[in-house]
């Protein structure tokens, strides 16, 4: 009888576990483990598995050396510095309103919130036309404020910007609803306090708010983060990488060399080094999480 | 008194705020469904006016002629709702063995799984490509579909729910002859319904917008879904915004509308699963 419970049990095991199991086994782990191995090859997708031809650790070398793959990691790092601050600050002050209690709130968290469901794709499409030089919008509201405004998207100069701006318009419904709700797991207890205490509204915003909130802060700044490393759709639509490869990143570069130049080697390592970049990161901030995230006890 | 004018212009402020960020988030879509409307020569004239003089509805007829895009419409949805019923059926069923269904060795696959979330997509993107052409998927559905029904994350979230079900639940099931099967669709799946509801939305938001599989994984203009086809339209129609954000609206109103109406759903599932 227990005998017959025991074989059932992994059996059910077994069988429940088989799909996921074989999706593990097909699509993550066998990838993975060849992928390191045509990282130490010059592979071009042509000629046969059995001709691979091994060539050390010069791949891994060439992600920083070659102009085009280190221009693609630093332009990362811009991106990065532009988007991060920018949009968890904004991010903080919009969820701060979008927890005010006044008529009409539904419609702004639903408004807010349109960007994020919306195609990268898409998206991009609509940001070329209304950051076009002639008959775009942006520019032409500018010029009402006696601006002349750039080409954005075919500058050298503005170009990351322009990408920057977008991500940021696209992304900032999803940091704020997410801030909201760490906002709304914070005991109104704390803002009576400091009301009978007399503290301001931007004190609060400092000495309450913020703190009570960086354990959701931490979770939106890792991952933008993890995001901010992977961009390509924007950049894929808005600018091919360019002008001149000031918009290129990782994750572009290795669909290039991967699918338009067939170097699959040298894709694979890149993409190795994207992980060990957001893996360092990831650790970093694991440890940075130490000093200025509060958990409440 | 002070106080109440105080609130009063606290009050107005924030709304001034809200409504400045409302619109600037949403008059690019405005802009869009315009545009759509506008013949070519409206569309780039300056300065820009707000409504098409007249609705050319030629537009939508137009780049269907050109582009097969409400084939593409049918692929994104097709592709999209078998993605997000195998997605939610693998996860669940691995997250039942995970809480509930003890076995040496378990642990190791569960540590196994939390393991894959740390790789970006991007690292097994190429020899998935390679996998995919040696076993004849690319440019099929199945290829497209099979890379976004496992998902370790959603594994885990479920997982994480289904281990707060009391196990007495589970005892008086078996208790009263049902077998693991009958336990996991009778009692696990209703029990963790509002996680599932949030994962089918990020399931299927995450399919529908999905861009860098379908780009490298075909070429065939049957196969192609919305988002790839609307690339491959600016390819051809690189300044011809009326046309362009024709094939924007189409691909926007289906979960436009999915979002008007599970909106609630919607901000659930990313504040619960941290996704989007």
């Amino acid at each position: 009888m227990v005998g017959q419970r025991n074989w059932n049990r992994r059996m059910a095991a077994f069988v429940f576990l088989l799909p996921a199991v074989l999706g593990l086994i097909a699509f993550q782990l066998l990838p993975m483990a060849s992928s390191v191995v045509v990282s130490f090859s010059d592979w071009d997708l042509l000629s046969k598995w059995t001709d691979i031809h091994f060539i050390g650790w010069s791949n891994y070398a060439e992600v920083f050396t070659n102009e085009k793959s280190y221009m693609s990691i630093k332009n990362v790092f811009i991106f990065l510095i532009g988007y991060m601050p920018v949009i968890t600050v904004l991010g903080i002050f919009l969820a701060v309103l979008l927890n005010r209690n006044i008529r009409g709130m539904k419609l702004y968290r639903a408004a807010v919130f349109i960007p994020v469901i919306t195609s990268w794709v898409a998206v991009s499409i609509i940001w070329r036309w209304l950051l076009n030089g002639q008959s775009g919008v942006v520019n032409y509201l500018l010029s009402l404020a006696g601006i002349q405004g750039p080409i954005w998207l075919q500058s050298e100069h503005w170009a990351m910007v322009a990408i920057i701006f977008v991500s940021i318009w696209k992304d900032i419904g999803f940091v704020s609803i997410i801030l909201l709700a760490g906002l709304q797991d914070i005991s109104d207890d704390y803002y009576e306090a400091a009301n009978l205490d007399g503290a301001s509204a931007w004190s609060q915003l400092w000495r309450i708010t913020v703190p009570l909130l960086s354990p959701t802060l931490f979770f939106i700044v890792t991952i933008s983060l993890i995001n901010s490393f992977q961009v390509f759709d924007q950049v894929l639509i808005m600018t091919n990488g360019g002008p001149a490869g000031s918009t290129s990143t990782i994750v572009e570069q290795v669909y290039r060399n991967a699918f338009q130049y067939n170097k699959m080697g040298f894709a694979a390592a890149q993409s190795w080094v994207l992980f060990g970049i957001i893996f360092l990161v990831t650790i970093g901030m694991q440890r940075l999480q130490r000093r200025w995230v509060v958990y409440e006890r | 008194m002070k106080g109440r004018t105080m609130a009063a212009i606290r009050k107005g402020l924030t709304h001034l705020i809200l409504l400045a960020v409302s619109v600037m988030l949403v008059f690019p879509f405005v802009w869009m469904v315009s545009g759509a409307f506008k013949d070519s020569l409206e569309v780039v004239k300056m300065p820009p006016q707000l409504l098409p003089s007249h609705f050319r509805f030629e537009n939508f007829v137009q780049i269907g002629e050109f582009f097969p895009l409400y084939r593409f419409l049918l692929n994104s949805v097709g592709i999209a709702v078998v993605t997000t019923a195998l997605q939610l059926i693998v996860c669940a069923m691995a997250a039942y063995v995970f809480a509930k269904i003890a076995f040496r060795g378990r642990q190791g696959v569960f540590m196994l799984f939390l393991a894959t979330m740390m790789i970006p997509a991007q690292v097994t993107l190429v020899p998935l490509f390679i996998l995919f052409s040696h076993m004849h998927l690319l440019n099929t559905y199945a290829g497209l579909i099979l890379p976004g029904i496992f998902s370790a994350y959603g594994t885990f979230l479920l997982r994480q729910n289904m281990m707060t079900i009391p196990n007495e639940l589970l005892e008086a099931a078996f208790m009263d002859g049902a077998t693991y099967y009958r336990v996991f669709w009778s009692v696990m799946l209703p029990l963790v319904k509002p996680v599932l509801a949030a994962l089918s939305i990020f399931a299927f938001m995450s399919s529908w917008n999905s861009f860098l599989w379908p780009l490298i994984s075909t070429n065939s203009k049957e196969l192609m879904t919305l988002p790839l086809g609307l690339s491959m339209l600016q390819g051809k129609w690189s300044t011809d915004w009326n046309l362009l954000m024709a094939g924007n609206v189409i691909s926007f109103v289906p979960i436009f509308t999915v979002y008007l109406f599970a909106q609630r759903y919607f901000i659930k599932g990313m504040t619960m699963t941290g996704i989007k």
